[in-house]
């Protein structure tokens, strides 16, 4: 990379790959560390003909790309740790009434206000568990600059392929990180579009389960006059209260990323083959963990790295099978032990499970890692 | 010749949920002719609700309904909106939804004069949830959690509006339904943010606990309050306590105050921005 | 660039600049001396005044972990960067200050110090105290030769606002001269003032 190099941070290769995915909408709120994405959205959409607003609260800025997502136009909002709490309920909306639209999570530390400006990974469960009820769950976790381009393209594609609001989350530091880094062409993207419906608007219905668990979508203003709602619904977008269809609505919804797993989980192995020590990581701390694991291997350790670039859902039976083989699994995550939980669960004793756990807003270290790693021999 | 609301209703989803005697329903007549006077295509307006008695509205309305979460309504419209700017937007809301847990979203859509019309049902009371005192409970009456008396102050949505920048506003009770098809439709037409509220009887849980449970006593109740704007102008403040004015806002020249033109609306937000777009472009 | 891996950090208060001054780094380094570089800022809520780094990580070859791990450059330009942000420093480092604003740096720090009136000179050459942090990655660039220094002068140039180009060079090229200066001395504390700027010749 000679002469004058292109400089992205995390923040704008957020907003790069969302236009570049086809997203005109972006509907926010200020607040950091996630506030350079809004930024970067403000400058950027009006060149291509989008639209930015800024809201008046969080909750709003959640509505408007809901609103401006069932118009027909891919949608973005970002948000931190309290701005995604807040907007919980209209996410909640989003699966409900299966409106594809995507939220950027830049984490920051909690619970409440916690630390404004520092990093964490303080919000894995609550992509996952956020709003209330049941509902299918997909979180991108990236972990390189070159990435968050990529995988902010599958989080479009995904929501539109399954209709639900995807979760793309960030940690600080590759959020406000800058390198030079290359982009792949535009020409080679993947971009995938929402399933029109192919009848008539008098043989539509919003929700027909004849067509998959996916139902094919028609925007506003074509000439489909269809209802939406938040209530539990038949397939014709009214409100039901009959326990069969209400259950047998349900599962569609959860069977639309279960069913569909093998092609949504998204890993790395890292000198896994022989490994006796595995970590389990994602994000920036996988970055961390990879430095370790490699002055491990000069002293001889076989310790290997399974992180994951999908964190909703993960590869369960891969993981299973991992658990049975270590010797000790190790989970360096900047929260409480919001993975860690959920690997224990899948080890069920039969390994032993090394947690690190930074919630002081400085980022994990490879040295501590280094450290549990000789801990585990 | 009669006025065919069945070109404009889901006559499957007939009959609605409110109570015999609600006054949701004249409020959505003049609606649905006001739809018929500006001449709008079905295909290219969007009804929008939250949560309440009168969200339910546009289940029953043959358009592009959207039935949102509560208070929320005015955000979702206004994503739709800037998402297609040539459409027709109409918020539909209840003073709870609009005025309690939407109140930032109906101030700031004021303040940005977006082109959408909003009409509140305002009946005084939480319908839905079992009659709760609602921010235009007044003082004194009764709900079923105010059942000593009401202390909690109220305020005056059209003076909110109007404070709040929207360029249109105006009242009327569902007592005079063609006064309120008047002002729905002179909503639609102006171009910019629009709030009609509509005086409405709850006579069943708010007329209850106030001794006027049937539809008639609800809406002489409310007859008895309402003082047109002109009247009210040559009346003292003190007389005009526990009044509803009604009549149109904003369109009123002696209304028109040095704080007003202070404080007046500036631009429609979609024209503002579509210029965004063209300066940008242009470079 | 001679060695493999590098890591630096400049440190100050908001609005001096400091953030500037590592983007330029990480850029004069991408650019023009073929490696790779990041960079990462980090700020505190005080926008105006509170405690504020830039770190820079700059390597050969790919630059896995994000972070600093061990620096071998600081530059301070204040008292509350210093005391936050001087940890996780290599013995054989190189570390800046301006005494003025840095006045309280342990006597004893095992690294090879360097106090230049950074803000005071930009002041009196420049007009304004902002090219301190331009006038420090000239410093940089004069006392480690990890980017040469017409490299950095490109990279100052690359980045400095319209109309403000000469005045930005002006500042790197003092900078340089004084972190010449400072390479030159064997001394393990090092002070420099104004009366060490040599003004370089204007512009072009």
């Amino acid at each position: 990379m000679k002469k004058s190099a292109r400089f992205y941070s995390g923040a704008e290769l957020v907003a790069k790959a969302a236009i570049d995915a086809g997203c005109r909408f972006y509907g926010g709120y200020p607040i950091t560390p996630s506030s350079e994405i809004a930024e970067f959205m403000s400058v950027m959409l009006p060149k291509v003909g989008g639209t930015y607003v800024q809201m008046e609260d969080e909750i709003a800025a959640m509505g408007t790309i809901i609103g401006a997502s069932l118009a027909g136009v891919k949608s973005l909002t970002a948000t931190s740790g309290p701005g995604f709490s807040l907007k919980q309920e209209n996410i909640g909306y989003a699966y409900m009434a299966e409106v594809p639209c995507v939220i950027c999570n830049v984490m920051r530390g909690g619970p409440s206000t916690g630390l404004p400006t520092a990093l964490a990974q303080a919000d894995i469960m609550q992509a996952k568990w956020g709003t209330h009820g049941d509902h299918p769950v997909i979180a991108l976790t990236p972990a390189y600059l070159e990435e968050i381009y990529e995988l902010t393209i599958k989080a479009f594609n995904f929501s539109e392929i399954y209709r639900i609001p995807v979760m793309l989350m960030l940690d600080e530091v590759i959020a406000h990180l800058s390198a030079a880094i290359n982009l792949p062409e535009k020409e080679s993207l993947v971009i995938k579009d929402r399933r029109k419906p192919s009848v008539p608007p008098e043989k539509y219905f919003p929700y027909d389960t004849a067509y998959g668990d996916v139902p094919p979508m028609a925007n506003f203003f074509e000439g489909y006059r269809y209802h939406v709602t938040g209530l539990s619904h038949d397939k014709t977008g009214f409100p039901t209260t009959d326990p069969e269809l209400v259950q047998a609505d349900q599962e569609r919804h959860l069977r639309k990323v279960n069913w569909k797993k093998n092609e949504i989980v998204d890993y790395e192995y890292y000198l896994m083959k022989d490994a006796e020590i595995v970590i389990f990581a994602y994000g920036s701390t996988a970055r961390a963990a990879r430095v370790a694991v490699d002055n491990a291997r000069k002293s001889g350790i076989k310790v290997g790295m399974m992180r994951f670039r999908v964190i909703w859902p993960l590869p369960e039976a891969e993981i299973l099978k991992l658990c049975g083989r270590a010797k000790a699994i190790i989970v360096p995550e900047m929260n409480m032990g919001q993975l860690s939980d959920v690997i224990e669960r899948y080890a069920a004793d039969r390994t032993k499970i090394i947690r690190i756990n930074h919630v002081g807003g400085v980022p994990i270290h490879p040295t501590d890692i280094h450290n549990k790693i000789r801990e585990a021999l | 010749m009669a006025f065919e609301y069945e070109k404009y209703l889901r006559m499957d989803k007939i009959p609605h949920l409110w109570c015999p005697g609600c006054g949701i329903g004249i409020v959505l007549k003049a609606m649905l002719r006001s739809v018929e006077n500006v001449g709008w295509d079905k295909n290219d307006i969007s009804f929008v609700s939250g949560i309440g008695c009168t969200s339910r509205a546009p289940g029953y309305i043959d358009c592009n309904t959207l039935h949102t979460t509560h208070g929320r309504a005015l955000s979702f419209a206004t994503g739709v909106k800037l998402a297609k700017p040539d459409k027709n937007l109409v918020v539909f809301s209840g003073d709870g939804d609009a005025t309690a847990i939407g109140g930032n979203h109906f101030i700031h859509a004021c303040r940005r004069n977006i082109d959408m019309t909003l009409v509140v049902v305002n009946n005084n009371v939480y319908g839905m949830t079992g009659g709760q005192h609602s921010p235009t409970t007044p003082i004194g009456y009764k709900t079923n959690t105010t059942i000593y008396g009401n202390i909690d102050p109220t305020f005056d949505i059209c003076l909110l509006a109007k404070a709040a920048g929207a360029s249109y506003v105006a009242r009327a009770t569902v007592n005079k339904g063609r006064v309120l098809e008047k002002y729905i439709t002179k909503g639609f037409q102006n171009k910019g943010f629009s709030v009609i509220v509509a005086t409405a009887n709850c006579h069943t849980q708010f007329g209850r606990k106030n001794k006027m449970s049937d539809p008639i006593s609800s809406r002489k109740w409310i007859e008895s309050r309402e003082i047109p704007l002109e009247k009210a102008r040559t009346m003292k403040a003190a007389e005009l306590k526990d009044k509803v004015i009604t009549g149109e806002f904003t369109t009123d020249e002696a209304e028109t105050t040095f704080w007003e033109n202070y404080n007046s609306p500036v631009h429609e937000y979609t024209e503002a921005y579509a210029k965004i777009i063209e300066k940008v472009q242009e470079k | 660039m001679k060695i493999d891996h590098y890591e630096a950090r400049f440190a100050g208060v908001g609005g001096q600049g400091v953030i500037l001054a590592g983007k330029i780094l990480a850029y004069g380094m991408v650019s023009f001396e073929d490696c790779r570089a990041i960079e990462t800022p980090t700020y505190t809520a005080q926008v105006r005044g509170g405690a504020t780094k830039v770190d820079v990580v700059i390597d050969k070859n790919h630059i896995e972990y994000p972070r600093t791990e061990y620096l071998d450059f600081f530059l301070s330009l204040h008292q509350k960067s210093f005391n936050i942000y001087f940890k996780d420093i290599k013995n054989d480092a190189i570390v800046v200050a301006d005494p003025n604003l840095t006045p309280k740096i342990p006597e004893n720090i095992p690294q090879k110090l360097i106090l230049v009136d950074l803000i005071e000179i930009a002041k009196r050459e420049m007009g304004k105290t902002l090219y301190s942090a331009v006038m420090a990655v000239g410093v940089f660039a004069g006392l480690t030769r990890i980017i040469k220094e017409s490299n950095i002068q490109k990279a100052v140039l690359d980045n400095a606002p319209k109309g403000t180009e000469l005045d930005n060079l002006k500042a790197v090229k003092i900078g340089i001269e004084l972190g010449k200066k400072a390479r030159k001395s064997k001394e393990k504390i090092i002070k420099l003032s104004i009366d060490d700027v040599s003004i370089p010749e204007s512009g072009k």
